[in-house]
């Protein structure tokens, strides 16, 4: 057998490949499903079905996807320029920790300037984050994947240092968490009693602007050709450094704002379990999506639903949802040999 | 004439057939790379495979050798049928390629290098006695001089190519493919190339050499076998034919080549005075170089690779600046400027590596045409970019640089390298220059492509612009250039009325001996 390059991608096979990824995904983790004992067909059915099947399930998979879509297109802008953002995770949080700050009771601000203060902070926070590891790649050669990756670590000492000192919630009964944001600094809610909040509508536009920003603009355009070619964008002209430095900012700023809203929108203070990481979890969306930002969306969708379906399923039967971070894993394992067969054709020798 | 007493003497002998091509057809979707190729190769035989870019020679050399697979027909070596696709096998049966691009290991050493993959592997030692013997053996009887010793990565391009024909012998290869062997030396360097060829085929090797140029095929072949279009459209003794009637088969029409009408030179447009680029190293890039160009003049650097070449280009094309010394064009001196700033000033820049810096594979044939001037209000309005006017303009350019592409929103890297080139001159050369900045502008082109680019070059001088033509091909120069200028370790010598000076005099200059040159500019 060997890989031979096709010559043109149809549209109709990028669009199978995921889907077919994720079928060969569910089908590999059949095997652990049907080892634990329990019917396969009626497990899947209680995923789906803890995942779409009602109101609440249906709320509960979106309100799970609104950080996943933003730290998804954060990992897609990045990687689209080339530049490995693995400290999604970090930014998150230091846009978490902008935003408990700057949405708490230390600050007298005027209401309606709290919650946009917030979450530009936020934003503001992760991007920063990031800005440091694309200076050193830029400027001195510095592998970005240990600094991103590395950083993580350092940002989540920095806010257990915080939640434990600082921060503290006096009011917290000695548990390592911040106080709460203020009122004016929540996000409305979407639909009345469940936990869908507006930050999905912001992730949405987010999504579409950025492919509106990727596809019609100049800087879209110098972020393609940058992250394509950067030796020929130079020659060219393009402000290559500069793009570069650009991407970073909005690619931690999204995974910084996914921080902000979940502080703002879902939990109203910063613990250290804010996120199952959502970070990582946001490079197997964008890659999922082929970095598509409008793929990003339904990425994010597919996998949030696997994890609170996942949950529902482990309620009602012997399988642990554990299953949920084994079948994401695996999707992205299928996904990465379904991108490579997209690319070439398989030919018998 | 020793060389051609040598090729009908290895015909004389009717030797026998050591490797047999029968109907090799291979496809590639629509495309037919080849088309039912039938070829014999005799024992002291050197074929030249003679064909344009795409011709479908290296997809031949690559089924033979077993990194394709045909989808008809069969291969033969030494009356054995050769299992399709599997390089091992035809290693096995004796068959021994040098790519174009060298497979060596840097950081080993000459001797590592050939011996690496001929010792089993679960072995905890490795007799470097033998290999070694064997190596300057073998070195010894065919002329090719290397240390054992030296890193690979310390050799010049030469010696890495006698190094890579080694291994082939080491493994005792008795037909050997050399893919395009001449694309990347000196003349003096591919004459003993050809000499080390004889010396193979004497030993009763066969030799097939892939190649477009035609000198070479004069130089070195017994035989020679025309492709086009996947086809194999003549097999000529080469004893029996010549130029003209080889250029049409290849190219299937005649081929006139550009007579440049005289031209009195204008104003200048690019003034480089005085002007050193330091490199870190001992030697500086450019050093103290002046060069003018006019108005309505071609100007030719001659030079052998790795003189300063590259460092004058990307002088010009705003990627590097001078560390002392003034640039100038059309009178103004550039201080401080960037590529998109030479853009404005009206330079059109070809790079040297269309791949590498020219062009952005992944985008589109539109994309890449707006590149240099994507911040132009014609092509965009508020940072949203008129795709409309975007597209509207590529296909204008397809149809007046003659580019074959299914359209703007073609991906660029689908495009064959003279259809690249044509891009990149439609890019640049649409927006009538005062100065074009051409680096290497055909290499590894086909002869078509070669005489388009060469009838822009010379149509643009006619519109007015100078040319600045750097080139290591120096038939390039002589066929383009007014005024030539040899560069050598950084250093430029005064530009040369093209009539005024011998081949032989640029060749001493080219070598750095520059003690002819009062001669000359005294006759001149």
């Amino acid at each position: 057998m060997r890989l031979e390059p096709r010559a043109h991608a149809p549209l109709a096979i990028r669009l199978l490949a995921p889907v077919g990824a994720v079928v060969a995904a569910l089908a590999l983790c059949a095997l652990l499903v049907a080892w634990t004992g329990a019917p396969v067909l009626r497990a899947y059915g209680l995923l789906v079905e803890g995942a779409l099947g009602s109101r609440f399930a249906l709320t509960e998979t979106l309100t799970r996807a609104t950080p996943l879509i933003l730290t998804g297109l954060a990992a897609a802008v990045a990687f689209r320029a080339k530049l490995w953002n693995i400290g999604a995770e970090g930014q998150l949080y230091m846009g978490a920790l902008a935003a408990v700050v700057l949405g708490g009771e230390l600050l007298n601000l005027p209401a309606w300037a709290v919650l946009p203060l917030a979450l530009i902070g936020g934003a503001l926070a992760g991007g920063v984050t990031l800005l440091g590891p694309a200076v050193l790649k830029v400027r001195f050669g510095v592998d970005e994947v240990v600094t991103t990756l590395l950083l993580n670590f350092v940002v989540l000492l920095l806010v257990s240092m915080l939640l434990e000192g600082a921060l503290k919630d006096p009011m917290g009964m000695g548990w390592p968490q911040s106080a709460p944001v203020v009122e004016a600094a929540e996000l409305p809610k979407l639909v009345a009693r469940t936990r869908l909040h507006f930050g999905l509508l912001l992730a949405l536009a987010l999504a579409v602007i950025l492919w509106l920003i990727d596809t019609r603009t100049i800087w879209g355009y110098e972020n393609r050709a940058v992250g394509a070619n950067p030796r020929a964008a130079a020659f060219a002209g393009m402000p290559v450094t500069r793009v570069m430095l650009r991407t970073a900012l909005l690619s931690g700023g999204l995974a910084g704002l996914a921080g902000a809203a979940e502080v703002c929108g879902l939990k109203g203070y910063l613990t250290l379990d804010l996120s199952p990481g959502f970070g990582y979890s946001g490079i197997v969306v964008a890659m999922l999506a082929q970095l598509h930002p409008l793929g990003v969306v339904g990425a994010a969708v597919f996998i949030a639903g696997i994890f609170v379906g996942a949950d529902a399923m482990s309620r009602a039967m012997p399988v642990p949802n554990y299953i949920a971070d084994v079948l994401v894993a695996t999707s992205l394992l299928c996904m990465l040999v379904a991108g490579l067969l997209a690319r070439y054709r398989l030919r018998r020798s | 004439m020793l060389g051609q007493d040598f090729r009908y003497n290895a015909m004389a002998q009717s030797k026998s057939i050591v490797l047999r091509l029968s109907g090799i057809t291979k496809r590639f979707g629509p495309l037919v790379a080849n088309d039912a190729i039938s070829l014999t190769l005799h024992e002291g035989e050197v074929l030249a495979l003679l064909g344009e870019n795409g011709a479908g020679k290296t997809t031949l050399m690559n089924i033979l050798f077993g990194h394709y697979v045909a989808d008809e027909g069969s291969v033969e070596a030494f009356g054995r049928p050769l299992p399709p696709g599997s390089p091992r096998a035809a290693l096995e049966a004796g068959i021994g390629m040098v790519h174009q691009h060298f497979t060596l290991a840097d950081n080993l050493s000459v001797l590592d290098n050939i011996a690496v993959g001929t010792e089993p592997l679960w072995r905890f030692w490795s007799d470097r006695g033998a290999a070694r013997r064997r190596l300057l053996d073998l070195a010894e009887r065919f002329g090719l001089g290397v240390r054992p010793d030296a890193l690979v990565g310390e050799l010049s391009v030469g010696e890495r190519q006698r190094v890579e024909i080694l291994k082939a012998l080491y493994r005792d290869a008795r037909i050997l493919i050399l893919d395009e062997p001449t694309a990347v030396l000196t003349p003096q360097e591919s004459a003993g190339l050809f000499d080390t060829l004889r010396r193979l085929t004497a030993d009763g090797l066969a030799v097939v050499f892939i190649s477009h140029k035609m000198n070479e095929v004069f130089a070195a072949s017994d035989t020679v076998a025309v492709l086009r279009g996947g086809r194999l459209v003549a097999t000529r003794r080469t004893v029996e034919t010549d130029r003209e009637e080889l250029a049409e088969l290849m190219v299937g029409r005649a081929l006139k080549p550009p007579t440049p009408a005289l031209m009195t030179a204008g104003e200048p447009v690019l003034e480089l005075s005085n002007v050193t680029v330091a490199s870190g190293h001992s030697r500086p890039l450019l050093d103290a170089v002046d060069l003018t160009v006019r108005r309505h003049q071609i100007v030719g650097i001659a030079g052998v690779s790795g003189n300063g070449q590259t460092a004058l280009a990307d002088l010009i094309s705003g990627l590097i600046h001078p560390d002392s010394g003034t640039l100038s064009l059309k009178g103004e001196t550039v201080g401080h400027a960037d590529p998109a700033a030479m853009v404005r000033r009206g330079v059109a820049r070809i790079p040297e590596d269309r791949h590498a810096a020219g062009l952005v594979g992944a985008m589109a044939v539109w994309e890449n045409l707006i590149a240099e001037r994507y911040h132009d209000p014609a092509f965009q309005r508020f940072g949203v970019i008129r795709r409309g006017a975007a597209r509207a303009h590529a296909r204008e350019v397809i149809e007046a640089f003659d580019v074959r592409c299914p359209g703007p929103d073609a991906r660029t890297q689908l495009l064959s390298g003279g259809n690249m080139q044509k891009l990149i001159l439609g890019r640049t050369l649409a927006h009538g220059p005062d100065l074009i900045l051409a680096s290497q502008p055909t290499r590894g082109l086909d002869v078509g492509a070669v005489s388009y680019v060469h009838g822009r070059l010379l149509e643009a001088r006619a519109a007015g612009a100078g040319v600045l033509v750097i080139s290591e091909d120096l038939d390039e120069i002589l066929a383009l250039a007014d005024a030539i200028a040899v560069i050598h370790h950084g250093r430029l010598t005064p530009a040369l009325p093209h009539d005024r000076v011998s081949v032989r005099q640029l060749g001493l200059l080219m070598a750095g001996h520059w003690d002819v040159l009062p001669e000359i500019l005294n006759a001149a």
